[in-house]
């Protein structure tokens, strides 16, 4: 059977010349780049291109650049780590409704901490109101979290203009990138962005790297104490042979946007007006504009995204219901609910993710085999019948 | 958006593989042609096939080297020993690249086709208006005269509106690996520019020596084989003479190659066969300025429709290096009108 992955928001593969450009450094070059002697010095040198690299993508200067293990790990430090260098636990901080469960749990246990949250609601397209934003801003809040682009939804707030506000009430900005990163064009000067989160395995580096865009002049009390490794910010050794796959996935990102992100977007929005046009009571869910480009949020009425996304495994296409994150989890996704969608609707939603391997065909076949599996569904849904009867 | 299935012809070069880039990032659906025309070894098309990777596009590759001797290699022998000098580029294009690609990307099920040459083409009044590259000095219309209205229909150069810099900094930009590749200049199949090598290594060549005559009359010496003489050239004939001698003209009948001082080189009027208009054929004549070869800045002239295939085209001022073989293309301002094979 043909295997479709249409989850690239969950997790891509990495990319061959990502691994290419890994492997020397788990054996050929495996010293510490803390080390000063030649084992550490050329593999110091890697580090610091990769660096580069990263910062290259971001607009941002190499210096400005703390590598993490994960985009979870980026989120906390912007977050815990501002807040406790501050000192100040009676801030306060300001996120949105739906964020991903990184930042919200991470903003939950500073409001454990003593520290006062607002959290933002979003209207139907998953945006939040800037006037609402800027209103919500006190004399004492630390930080606004405000992510790019939504993980289940793919809508993009304007983080340009969430900037903007920022920094008109000299409030640090942070935003959770790591959907956006090779999907849309992220510019932290013109976004006026203090703080940014990215992971790598979202664009073909592997799991286990990420990182956090530091402006300079923002401080930051580590979460993980120990050496002096990335200028005091992240003490570990440093993951090598994971931050040398970054630098060239970010390297290969900027050119994708150009490259592969055109063709993927078309094939997202085949998948969007074939779907529409092909099944009745469907509804898109997120900004259908302001989106990310590859990601395609859609509810089914009547029927649960679960039962979709194993009939739909069944003939080897792997999607997902919002975020793989929540999968193993029951209830509605809290971005679907925030938004004030239809709990009928709410439960039924999944979610494309398209990314460079995927082809017309493929699109075309999931077009074939979904209308008939939501009818399938729809005629076992007590809903349905239901429905059908009144 | 007008997402479309576009064959691109990839010859592993900057500017095709720039092409292919532009057209993805318009949105399109892409996919590499490479054709394999000539024996010898096939990094080209390794090189094509790595582009098509980095793009994450499918490549095919097809192997036309029956086709392109017939339809292109031979004719350009034939043509040198009839005494001319052919353009085999101009040749190719008309006889056999837009022909064999446009079937081709039909076969794919393509909407049409793109190559990387600098041109632009829009559409006016429900007729294609092929024009020069908007950069000119990169300007490859001269080789694309004799492309049909209806193949025009099925074509797009995406490179027409920019200069080789951008398009070598857009290479760069997406990391295509063949960036730093340098331009190409000579003809495909002669890598190393020794057309006479290639002729004896693959015409039949026979006995095409003779004499070297000055268009007085006079026999001045002997040459090896008329094909080793293009007209206008003044080096290597081997004559002592106290004014520079050029070669004027080639009988192949006589197997003469027929010298002169530089005035014996002008030209006042001309006869092209096998003629193809973009502009709708013209009833009799018009004014335009024509393009004898390549690197030629046009001349102003009168071009005479004499019937469906063939024109007369008199020069307000003689030129000189009107050469038998070459192609003249008819211009006004930036617009190609149409052209003609010099006979």
């Amino acid at each position: 059977m043909k295997r479709i992955y249409l989850d690239n928001n969950a997790t891509t593969a990495v990319r061959a010349e990502v691994l290419e450009a890994m492997l020397p450094f788990y054996r050929e070059q495996f010293g510490n780049p803390s080390s000063i002697h030649w084992a550490g010095r050329s593999v110091s040198e890697a580090v610091e291109e990769a660096r580069e690299r990263v910062a290259r993508l971001l607009n941002a200067r190499p210096e400005e650049i703390v590598f993490t293990s994960c985009g979870s790990e980026s989120n906390a430090l912007a977050l815990r780590g501002s807040v406790v260098f501050s000192e100040a636990w009676n801030g306060h901080v300001i996120t949105t409704a739906v964020e991903h469960p990184a930042v919200l749990n991470s903003v939950r246990f500073l409001e454990k901490q003593g520290v006062a949250v607002t959290i933002l609601p979003v209207d139907g397209d998953g945006l939040v109101d800037l006037d609402l934003l800027e209103a919500s801003i006190r004399p004492e809040t630390l930080l606004i979290s405000a992510m790019w682009g939504n993980n289940e939804t793919g809508t993009l707030f304007p983080v340009a203009e969430i900037g903007a506000i920022a920094r008109r009430h000299k409030v640090r900005f942070h935003t959770d990138a790591v959907q956006a990163i090779g999907r849309v064009p992220v510019d932290v000067q013109a976004a006026g962005v203090d703080l940014l989160s990215l992971s790598g395995h979202k664009f073909g580096a592997p799991k286990g790297v990420g990182a956090l865009y530091v402006r300079k002049g923002t401080g930051l009390t580590p979460l993980i104490h120990g050496g002096h490794q990335e200028r005091g910010r992240r003490a570990g050794t440093l993951n090598v042979p994971g931050i040398v796959g970054l630098g060239v996935a970010c390297e290969r990102a900027a050119a994708d946007l150009d490259l592969q992100v055109p063709r993927i977007r078309a094939l997202r929005d085949r998948l969007e007006e074939g779907i529409l046009s092909r099944v009745s009571e469907v509804r898109v869910n997120g900004h259908r504009r302001q989106r990310l480009p590859n990601t395609l949020n859609v509810s089914f009425a009547y029927i649960e995204g679960e039962a979709i996304l194993l009939f739909l495994d069944m003939k080897g296409v792997a999607a997902s219901s919002g975020s793989a994150c929540m999968s193993d989890s029951f209830g509605n996704s809290h971005v679907i609910d925030a938004m004030g969608v239809d709990p009928m609707m709410a439960n039924s939603n999944i979610r494309f993710g398209l990314g460079p391997d995927t082809t017309e065909e493929d699109i075309d076949f999931v077009l074939e085999i979904l209308p008939p599996i939501i009818q399938k569904l729809r005629d076992m849904s007590p809903f349905y019948s239901e429905k059908a009867a009144g | 958006m007008d997402h479309k299935k576009i064959m691109v012809a990839m010859s592993g070069g900057v500017d095709s593989s720039v092409t292919a880039a532009l057209l993805l990032q318009k949105g399109h659906d892409v996919q590499g042609l490479t054709m394999r025309i000539w024996d010898g070894p096939v990094e080209v098309a390794d090189d094509a096939r790595r582009v098509a990777e980095r793009l994450g596009i499918p490549h095919h590759l097809i192997d036309l080297r029956d086709q392109f001797r017939q339809r292109v290699v031979a004719p350009f022998c034939a043509e040198y020993l009839a005494g001319k000098t052919p353009n085999p580029c101009v040749l190719c294009n008309q006889a056999f690249k837009f022909r064999v690609l446009l079937d081709r990307a039909a076969e794919l099920g393509a909407d049409g086709l793109a190559t990387g040459h600098y041109v632009r083409l829009w559409q006016h009044e429900g007729r294609y208006v092929l024009a020069k590259g908007r950069s000119l000095n990169k300007d490859q219309s001269y080789f694309l005269f004799t492309l049909t209205q209806q193949q025009l229909g099925r074509v797009c150069f995406p490179l027409g509106d920019l200069d080789k810099e951008q398009v070598r900094a857009l290479a760069c930009q997406w990391q295509l690996p063949v960036a730093a590749k340098s331009d190409s200049q000579d003809i495909c199949f002669i890598p190393d520019g020794d057309y006479i090598r290639f002729l004896e290594q693959h015409a039949a060549l026979k006995d095409l020596s003779g004499d070297i005559v000055h268009v007085d009359g006079r026999i001045l010496g002997r040459h090896s084989g008329i094909y080793r003489y293009t007209i206008g050239q003044r080096r290597g004939l081997g004559l002592a003479w106290p004014e520079p001698l050029f070669v004027a003209r080639i009988d192949a009948a006589r197997r003469q190659v027929v010298v002169g001082e530089r005035c014996h080189l002008d030209v006042a009027e001309l006869t092209l066969q096998d003629c193809n208009w973009i502009i709708p054929r013209p009833s009799d004549s018009l004014r335009c300025r024509v393009r004898i070869r390549y690197r030629h800045r046009e001349a102003e002239a009168t071009v005479t429709v004499v019937d469906e295939k063939r024109c007369r085209v008199v020069f307000d001022r003689p030129e000189q290096g009107v050469t038998p073989g070459q192609a003249a293309v008819f211009y006004d301002q930036d617009r190609v009108l149409g052209g003609g094979w010099i006979i």
